[in-house]
């Protein structure tokens, strides 16, 4: 399996741990990852409410060159970038005016041909629950998890068209799969005030704690991530949500790949756990998930 | 505050220069409010999402793109997924956006926002790919908040999450391009990416805010 890999601003910045061990676990299973060379950002959420027609044109630019490439299909692992992507296909593949501009402002044609995924979706449905399950060594005896997709990944759903809108369970079931308990919990799929990190803090802070209280609730050690921005506004944040809220949370946020690369047996260094604000190994550890020293 | 809503109002072209823009049917909301209760953003909203709704049925364009509303949504898509009349209502938020911008109405509040955007994309623009220093440091510069996050920063440069130098763009001129030219189809009044009055408005609020804390 060869695919054309966008990384993304954030898994190039915030998220390298997310970028390194996608990598691993692509490695492990003989998953090609092929980096689009050049890529530019894909405009996120600004380039949408500002303007339309760059919005679109802007991941579209990076379908174009992942065309260029030997691979038909991209897969992102940012759920921001997943939905900007699948967006601006979906865009494409009606024919009207608008569409026109887009190809005026890029001087090539595109109809909408490159095929985007997740790595999520990659894991899960092309390479397989069931293959993976074989290849699993190291189960997560023990561990539990509140898996957390947050607003990009699902929705919409005839954008994205992964999972339920409401109620995925996606990552729930990889966890299972890797050995680790998926707790029930109310909110897999709220906001967690994503863009708002540097504007209105306050609200991001008041967002975020409320679903690790959530995610504390019910009982999960770690909450389990698939987006780049999730993550740094529940890890890096969790100090504020700590001091603002007078609360001790201290919720390892894990991105979904590294957890799937420990099962895979990939050595703990190489997933970097010593990235995060609150340090995961210690949860890891105790549960003897993994044992050298940190 | 008291509105009056005439006869002028309703017949205002607003609804159908916001259906012909985004292609989203307003008339066929009913106010049932699903899109407000599931809304993350509700509390720091002056109108609910539904309130928004009626007023563009309404015809009230200024009260709607000066409100704090549109520029506190997150683009979560919640109230889309969730609408029984399969309104768009994100999409309609991001609509009403692009339109303030257009018509550069500023908002009552949460200024900063609108702000955060233009330096976010003007980053994009210079770089190509998000130069998070970059952008901190001009947005705090800009927004008169010059110390934000400094607790954070050191703890981000030592775990190495942000990089100190931008990354060299290969595709700079064809990025160049695409920002001119979209810019150009959409009227985005893009030559003023960053007009004073927003920056000035940000500025002065938040000395007049250090001043009040003083005294
Ligand atoms: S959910 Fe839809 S129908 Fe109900 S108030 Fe909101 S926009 Fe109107
Ligand atoms: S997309 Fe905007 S208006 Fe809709 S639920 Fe999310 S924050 Fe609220």
């Amino acid at each position: 399996m060869k695919y054309a890999y966008f990384p993304g601003c954030s898994l190039h910045s915030t998220a390298r741990e997310y970028d390194r061990s996608a990598k691993e676990v692509a490695l492990a299973l003989g998953i090609e990852l092929a980096e689009i060379p050049d890529w530019i950002c894909c405009g996120a959420t600004p380039a949408h409410i500002t303007m339309q027609l760059l919005s679109i044109a802007l991941p579209v630019k990076n379908l174009l060159l992942a065309k260029k490439m030997e691979a038909c299909e991209v897969v992102t692992c940012c759920a921001a970038c997943f939905n900007r992507l699948k967006t601006a296909n979906k865009f494409m593949k009606q024919r009207g005016e608008e569409q026109l501009k887009i190809e005026k402002i890029l001087g090539e044609p595109y109809r909408g041909e490159v095929e985007v995924r997740h790595f999520l979706d990659v894991l899960v449905n092309v390479f397989g629950s069931k293959n993976l399950e074989t290849r699993v060594i190291k189960r997560l005896k023990g561990l539990k998890v509140a898996s957390y997709y947050g607003c990009l990944l699902n929705r919409l759903k005839d954008v994205t068209g992964l999972d339920d809108e409401e109620e995925p369970r996606m990552i729930d079931d990889l966890m299972e799969v890797l050995g680790a308990e998926a707790v029930k919990w109310p909110y897999k799929t709220e906001c967690c005030g994503a863009s708002f990190s540097l504007t209105k803090t306050d609200v991001v802070l008041k967002l975020s704690g409320d679903i690790l209280q959530m995610a504390y609730d019910e009982g999960a050690q770690a909450i389990v991530v698939a987006c780049p921005m999730c993550q740094s506004n529940l890890d890096i944040r969790q100090a504020m949500v700590n001091k603002k809220y007078k609360k001790n949370f201290n919720m390892p946020i894990i991105y979904f790949t590294q957890l799937v690369a420990l099962a895979l047996g990939v050595e703990m260094k190489k997933l970097g756990f010593e990235k995060h604000m609150v340090d995961p190994r210690p949860l890891l550890k105790e549960k003897e998930i993994i044992f050298s020293k940190a | 505050m008291k509105w009056f809503i005439s006869q002028e109002t309703i017949k205002a072209p607003f609804q159908k220069i916001l259906e012909k823009g985004c292609g989203e049917k307003v008339a066929r909301c009913y106010q049932c409010g699903k899109c407000s209760a599931g809304c993350p953003m509700a509390f720091q909203m002056d109108y609910l999402p539904n309130q928004i709704i009626r007023m563009i049925q309404l015809g009230m364009e200024k009260e709607v793109l000066s409100s704090k509303t549109i520029w506190l949504c997150a683009s979560c898509f919640t109230c889309t997924a969730r609408c029984p009349r399969e309104i768009n209502v994100a999409e309609i938020m991001d609509f009403l956006r692009r339109h303030a911008y257009r018509t550069r109405i500023i908002p009552s509040g949460d200024t900063e926002i609108p702000l955060f955007n233009k330096i976010f994309l003007r980053n994009i623009e210079l770089f190509g790919r998000l130069y998070e220093v970059g952008l901190i440091g001009m947005f705090n510069l800009l927004s008169g908040e010059f110390f934000k996050d400094f607790t954070v920063a050191p703890k981000m440069f030592l775990k190495q999450k942000i990089g100190i130098f931008p990354w060299r763009n290969k595709n700079a001129k064809a990025l160049k391009d695409i920002f001119r030219r979209s810019g150009g189809l959409e009227k985005a009044q893009r030559g003023r990416l960053l007009y004073p009055k927003l920056i000035f408005l940000n500025l002065s609020k938040k000395f007049i805010g250090k001043i009040e804390k003083l005294k």
